[in-house]
């Protein structure tokens, strides 16, 4: 039998499942922590930072998608703290590649758009990195823009936990960290693809789309990988 | 020698410097006109899928970002090897339609009408749309208007009146909404009234500029735009024609996809904007015109009622050559812009009465069938070409955009050379000729930021230089 277990979060006395992650534990209860990188129905690796949250006791802050409630549990999940440090982290995003949002394809559909709005970024206090990147056009029905890719890995666990194709990794380390399809083959040639598409729709910003789609055109069904996930457990 | 340089060319599109030489006695000896920024477009495009050039190149301008929409839509319909839906084609024309309106309006009332009407000698403090303000109210709210009415057209077809993405490759993304065709109809007769207006109060005032119709690119060139197989005005299709001086027809029913026949493109050592020439006549000699003077002086007619009376008594009053085809001197772009707004508020009405424009199938999907494409329409400054080369992916891989400013560069820097020894004379730089030699590029209305598809802000500055180069005076 599962444990029952009661947590406060921003004061509120919620009660939660032991294993849930406060960020599960919050979102079931209609509180907001902001998240890029995590996806409902895929394991959760604490990649964006955005979803920190400060504990009760606890001296550094930590990631909502990947700590555990446990019983007496305390949460603030927004302060001044934690939103100057979200908006750090988001403007580093935006800094790292080249997110040009004007001429790309998921502009008002992007969640990094949304969420620099809902942060109220309006410019980015770092210098930009510009870097030279490519784009993966080899495959015949979708594309893969590197300079929109935030590397939150929801297409590499998209692709190896739901699909098990396991096409994507994350190659390089640091800034030069690449996602990659069968090590580094173009995608089109990627032999284990099986074009499924899932991997686009799981993906926040432009990075991958579909073919075809000119700017502000390209809308996602985010909520397949969840529904998947869903019905594969009631099994 | 002394040298005056001109920078920063103020209301016009981009940055533009203007070098004047002079002789010991004062006299203009040399012009030069220089686009001082470059942006790189068709480099950084490489790479890019060609589905999203409309979108990439239509940030090369903010005031006609439709034209680049256009040409860039059509060259990749050819990528894709697809015919367009007869009601898209329809729309797409319409929506151009609505930017030769409002971008002519700009160049007529906010940019150039403050010389036109409160003189090339009046007081530069108050020689803006303020002054105009002050001094013909009734003018300027028509300009105000009829600019209002173009943006709102767009607005209305595309949602959007800046970097709309309607317009998509295949066609455009959405159907017409029929209470937006009802609110367009309900507007054209309004704005008619304005160029008809304007047009009475541009003709009544002509007469009053002798010297600078005498010296405004007033020079024997050829001219380049766009006809329909029998002759008429075409802005959205149509083939190339060009016409010579006198008249009559050089190349004509030339396809989109032979201009690299005709035209060639010369670099020059001190602008970043290419010089296009007619290539048969070679460097320099092939200089020709486009945009509003030119594509009066090429058509046989426009081909709608009221433009073609007006277009009848401008060659009647102006016209020299074959069949009274030709009006030469830059001045009369002004006239001619005019001219083409009554075409264009003409056609929007003729394309807003067929029943065709409302259907509901206005988008062709398609891949990569063709390697190449070529997009060419006529915008509001001129033929704008975009020409583009794909891999079998998709990505492009070369690009080239030959734009209406571009084909104008040799015309305008021999005009400035024309205007400049008309008036520019001495040591000392009197400010109605600096004024003049801004003038003349104003009545081109160029757009800087698209020839050199160079980043922008706007004005102009002149500098007197001694023999040895030294500063004698600067304006700007």
């Amino acid at each position: 039998m599962t444990e029952k277990v009661k947590v406060r979060i921003d004061g509120e006395v919620i009660a939660a499942t032991a294993g849930q992650t406060i960020l599960q534990v919050a979102r079931a209860n209609n509180k907001y922590i902001p998240a890029l990188c995590y996806m409902e129905g895929l394991s959760a690796v604490g990649a964006c930072r955005l979803c920190m949250v400060e504990v009760s006791g606890v001296a550094r802050l930590l990631p909502a998608c990947t700590t555990p409630v446990q019983e007496g549990l305390a949460v603030a999940t927004s302060s001044p703290q934690l939103q100057s440090y979200r908006k750090i982290a988001l403007e580093l995003l935006f800094a790292e590649r080249n997110h040009v949002c004007a001429v790309c394809v998921s502009s008002g559909h992007c969640e990094l758009q949304t969420l620099a709005q809902d942060h109220g970024i309006t410019h980015i206090r770092y210098p930009y990195n510009f870097p030279r990147l490519s784009v993966d056009t080899s495959h015949p029905r979708y594309v893969l823009d590197h300079n929109r890719c935030v590397l939150c890995s929801r297409c590499v666990r998209t692709c190896d936990e739901i699909e098990g194709a396991h096409v994507w990794d994350i190659a390089g380390r640091g800034i030069n960290s690449r996602l990659v399809s069968e090590l580094k083959r173009p995608w089109g040639e990627a032999t284990s693809c099986t074009s499924c598409g899932k991997c686009v729709q799981a993906c926040p910003t432009g990075a991958m789309a579909e073919k075809g789609f000119g700017v502000e055109e390209m809308t996602k069904q985010r909520t397949v990988v969840s529904r998947l996930t869903t019905m594969r457990e009631g099994q | 020698m002394k040298r005056v340089t001109i920078q920063h060319v103020t209301r016009i599109e981009g940055h533009a410097k203007i070098t004047i030489k002079l002789d010991d006695a004062g006299q203009v000896t040399d012009t030069q006109f220089h686009v001082t920024q470059i942006r790189g477009f068709e480099k950084f495009v490489e790479g890019r899928p060609y589905y999203e050039m409309p979108s990439i190149t239509s940030r090369i301008c903010g005031i006609c970002p439709v034209s680049h929409l256009l040409a860039s839509s059509k060259a990749c319909d050819e990528i894709m090897a697809v015919r367009i839906p007869t009601a898209a084609a329809k729309l797409r024309e319409l929506l151009h339609c609505a930017q030769i309106v409002q971008s002519h309006a700009l160049s007529f009332f906010h940019l150039s009408a403050p010389d036109l009407l409160l003189g090339m000698d009046s007081d530069p403090a108050k020689r803006n749309i303020v002054g105009l303000l002050e001094e013909h109210p009734d003018a300027l709210r028509d300009g105000i208007a009829l600019r209002k009415f173009g943006q709102q057209a767009i607005e209305r077809l595309a949602k959007e009146r800046i970097h709309p993405s309607w317009t998509v490759p295949g066609g455009v993304n959405a159907p017409l909404d029929p209470h937006a065709r009802q609110e367009m109809i309900a507007e054209l007769p309004a704005a008619m009234s304005i160029v008809k207006r304007t047009l009475y109060l541009w003709k009544k005032t002509l007469d009053g500029f002798p010297d600078e119709i005498e010296s405004f690119s007033n020079f024997p060139t050829m001219y380049c735009g766009l006809v329909g197989p029998d002759g008429s005005m075409r802005l959205y299709d149509g083939n190339l024609r060009f016409v010579g001086a006198d008249g009559s027809i050089v190349a004509d029913q030339v396809s989109p996809n032979d201009y690299a026949t005709y035209i060639g493109e010369a670099t020059l050592p001190d602008s970043y904007m290419k010089a296009p020439y007619y290539k048969p006549a070679g460097y320099p000699d092939g200089i020709y015109r486009v945009g509003p003077l030119a594509r009066l002086n090429v058509v046989d007619r426009c081909g709608t009622a009221e433009a073609d009376r007006e277009l009848g008594e401008y060659r009647q009053r102006l016209g020299t050559g074959t069949a009274r085809r030709i009006v030469q001197s830059g001045f009369h772009y002004h006239y001619a812009r005019l001219i083409e707004v009554m075409y264009a508020l003409e056609r929007m009405a003729e394309l807003l009465d067929d029943p065709a424009i409302l259907e509901t199938k206005v988008r062709a999907h398609a891949g990569v069938n063709s390697l190449e494409g070529i997009g060419i329409i006529e915008a509001p400054r001129g033929t704008l070409i975009h020409h583009y080369k794909v891999n079998d992916d998709g990505a492009m891989t070369w690009a080239n955009l030959i734009v209406a400013t571009g084909h104008n560069n040799l015309a305008i820097s021999r005009g400035i050379l024309q205007v400049a020894k008309r008036f520019v004379d001495g040591n000392k730089i009197q400010e109605g000729a600096v004024n003049r030699v801004s003038a003349l590029v104003r009545a081109y209305d160029p757009c800087l930021s698209c020839a050199s598809h160079a980043l922008g802000v706007v004005p102009m500055v002149m500098q007197l230089l001694g023999p040895d180069g030294e500063l004698l005076d600067q304006v700007s």
